[in-house]
């Protein structure tokens, strides 16, 4: 996993609450066994006005133009922008792995839905929830300012944006030394190896049902 | 102290603490499926490890395989790798059960696992699939995770978690005829909204959910990650019990009776503090349906569609519009004025015997009207299909003119043939109702196997009270 100390990254609104997984992701490119390649895919039947297939070349599909991630102004973008309950729905790891191969490596939001928010700080994304009347702020600076930027200072916990406002983010310690780190989750927890074996020979003496 | 079954569940499963309050839990039962374990076996294999207890994985392909046709395979090349994948993977490392495609216990991992007692109270169930919350049901502490924690699982049985927060969902008083726990859990997210549980543990009790059977309550629990809540579980009762006796992995002789004695503690104490606390009554939840594109749009069958113009939150207003636009839908219709153009009973939520037994007894004697054109069961398992066949319910779906499918996830997420085309318009017993889910276009419309029945019958929307 990548470390991620501090970005500083063009700004993509998503102006909708509970944004699921499925439209982050369709169904029909879960059908990979890979990790990567689903970034020409992220929000598929959204950003194109056909139905897209796995494995098709996605280059001469007719896009949306009224999709916001089409619009020129925002190609490139790294930090998106969106409301309410974001990832909510399928448990997907998909949904992480095409907004990372689509070039975002933060998601700020009103909220996030739990098992979303917890598969991006497996792929080194960072999810940052801010509060509405904040969230209801950049939105309105977004769309007013082309090339609109903002920095994610992970180290100092802050959103800062370019009038020099910034806002202050909560993040469990942990999770911030792996993201700042780039710490493999496994490798953590295998030093606590020894510890998870006398665990479990407890639990097969105390209930030896669990180990049929 | 009085402790929530929450509590209890996690205390028995904390094998190391961070200072900031990260635990390592144990994981007891690893579900495994074809879409979300290849790149998680990969990972391991790349890294060089191995998993850790195999006799935790109980693993079947449900998501890609047909439910028609199986003489002639998986014709979809891409879907056919993904299950010969998952083959190959258990092949090599091993499993406590794997049940192939085709195979007579094959079916939803959510079915599968409680039918053959390889779901038992006080364990920790994880899945690559949100869905997993259905074993909650059984006082399970039970939820989904994405393929970076399948890896994690296989390579060190634990999995790195926070507590939740805790939320007790009471249902009171006796349900109506005709409502289901699919009623339930859609009444319940109506009332906190799909992100109402985002952040907590929900544990549903009240006399309600005690009256609910196992089947009722596995609907509910499965239906706990829409209202947002990672998790939702029952305390453990007689009917817990007794569902579990004699199952394949269920204990057996002397370790039975331990094991029963200490599933029984398996509730929350008298006096348990609870952060959030919401009470339903029976009574007055009516049978449901969705009327937009996620499961909190949702209203009773005799209400009609919601009207944007209210709503003075204008983001909230503008997600109403756009579903409605989306379902093709005006304001103010009545439900039961809704025409249909398919019909799907089956998925995790709804395939159990229970709802193939509540649907056929509204279709018997009946007839699919002439407006649907396709009307599919799809039982949860292969044993769930054994078994209705033996009580003859194969016979009364496919006199009333639905086709009687073999089992799987099927047009619960269209993984597989079974879909909707663009504009078309079902009555599911599914759980998500998402722009697309059940095909590109296709529009969703949540309800429980009773009210599907009695939509397949109608040709609309239908009150099931009317029928019964």
């Amino acid at each position: 996993m990548d470390k991620f100390v501090r970005l500083e990254g063009l700004v993509a609104p998503l102006d909708r609450n509970n944004v699921d997984t499925d439209a982050i992701i369709p169904k029909q490119f879960l059908k990979s066994i890979k990790r990567s390649g689903f970034g020409p895919n992220a929000f598929d039947e959204w950003r194109y006005m056909d139905v897209g297939q796995p494995g098709q070349d996605n280059s001469g599909r007719p896009k949306n133009p009224n999709f916001v991630l089409n619009q020129p102004r925002y190609q490139g973008a790294e930090v998106l922008l969106t409301r309410a309950n974001f990832g909510c729905g399928s448990s997907r790891e998909h949904a992480p792995w095409a907004l990372l191969d689509f070039g975002f490596k933060a998601i700020i939001a009103e909220s996030f839905a739990d098992i979303f928010f917890n598969n991006c700080y497996k792929n080194g994304i960072v999810p940052i929830v801010l509060p509405a009347a904040e969230v209801e702020a950049l939105f309105k600076q977004v769309e007013a300012t082309p090339g609109y930027k903002l920095v994610v200072d992970l180290q100092a916990q802050a959103v800062v944006r370019p009038d020099g406002y910034g806002i202050s983010f909560q993040i469990d310690a942990f999770r911030k030394e792996c993201l700042i780190n780039g710490w493999d989750d496994i490798g953590l927890t295998l030093r606590h190896a020894e510890k998870i074996r006398e665990f479990e020979e407890q639990r097969r003496i105390n209930q030896p049902w669990l180990f049929a | 102290m009085s402790k929530t079954l929450y509590d209890k569940l996690w205390e028995n499963h904390v094998v190391h603490q961070e200072a900031d309050g990260t635990a390592l839990l144990y994981i007891d039962r690893h579900l495994v499926h074809e879409v979300t374990s290849p790149q998680a076996f990969e990972g391991l294999k790349l890294a060089g490890r191995k998993p850790w207890r195999v006799s935790s994985i109980v693993a079947t392909p449900d998501h890609n395989t047909p439910t028609d046709h199986w003489d002639e395979g998986i014709k979809d090349p891409i879907s056919r790798q993904q299950v010969e994948t998952l083959d190959a993977n258990i092949r090599e490392v091993g499993a406590l059960a794997y049940f192939p495609f085709k195979d007579a216990r094959m079916g939803i991992l959510h079915v599968v696992g409680p039918e053959n007692g390889a779901t038992l109270p006080g364990m920790t169930v994880v899945c690559g699939d949100s869905h997993t919350s259905t074993h909650g049901a059984f006082a399970c502490l039970a939820h989904g995770i994405g393929t970076s924690e399948v890896e994690h699982v296989l390579a060190t049985q634990c999995l790195l978690q926070k507590k939740s927060k805790t939320m007790l969902i009471a249902v009171e008083g006796k349900l109506g005829k005709g409502v289901t726990g699919k009623d339930v859990a859609l009444a319940i997210i109506g009332t906190i909204g799909t992100a109402g549980g985002t952040g907590y543990a929900i544990e549903f009790g009240g006399s309600a959910i005690r009256g609910l059977s196992m089947e009722g309550r596995m609907t509910l629990c499965n239906m706990a990650i829409e209202g947002g809540a990672r998790m939702g579980f029952v305390a453990v009762d007689d009917k817990t019990v007794e569902y579990l006796k004699g199952r394949p992995f269920s204990p057996k002789g002397e370790v039975w009776a331990n094991a029963v004695a200490y599933w029984r503690t398996l509730h929350s104490d008298a006096g348990a503090q609870f952060d959030r606390v919401v009470t339903l009554k029976a009574e007055e939840i009516r049978p449901q349906v969705t009327w937009g594109t996620s499961p909190e749009m949702v209203v009773a069958i005799d209400a009609v569609v919601p009207d944007p113009a209210k709503q003075t939150d204008p983001v909230k207003r503008e997600g109403m519009e756009r579903a409605l636009q989306y379902m093709g839908l005006n304001p103010n219709t009545p439900m039961n004025q809704i025409t249909i153009d398919k019909v799907f009973i089956g998925s995790c939520t709804n395939s159990r015997i229970e709802d193939l037994r509540e649907a056929a007894g509204v279709l018997k004697g009946r007839h699919v009207a002439a407006n649907v054109k396709l009307a599919l069961a799809v039982p949860g398992s292969g044993l769930v299909k054994r078994q209705a066949e033996a009580e003859g319910l194969d016979k009364v779906f496919i006199a009333a003119g639905f086709e009687w499918r073999e089992p799987g996830c099927s047009m619960c997420l269209a993984m597989n043939a079974d879909r909707l085309e663009p504009g078309e318009r079902c009555a599911s017993t599914s759980n998500r109702n998402f722009e697309g889910r059940q095909g590109p276009g296709g529009r969703t419309h949540l309800v429980s196997p009773a009210m599907a029945a009695a939509a397949a019958i109608a040709g609309r929307f239908a009150d099931v009270r009317d029928v019964l």
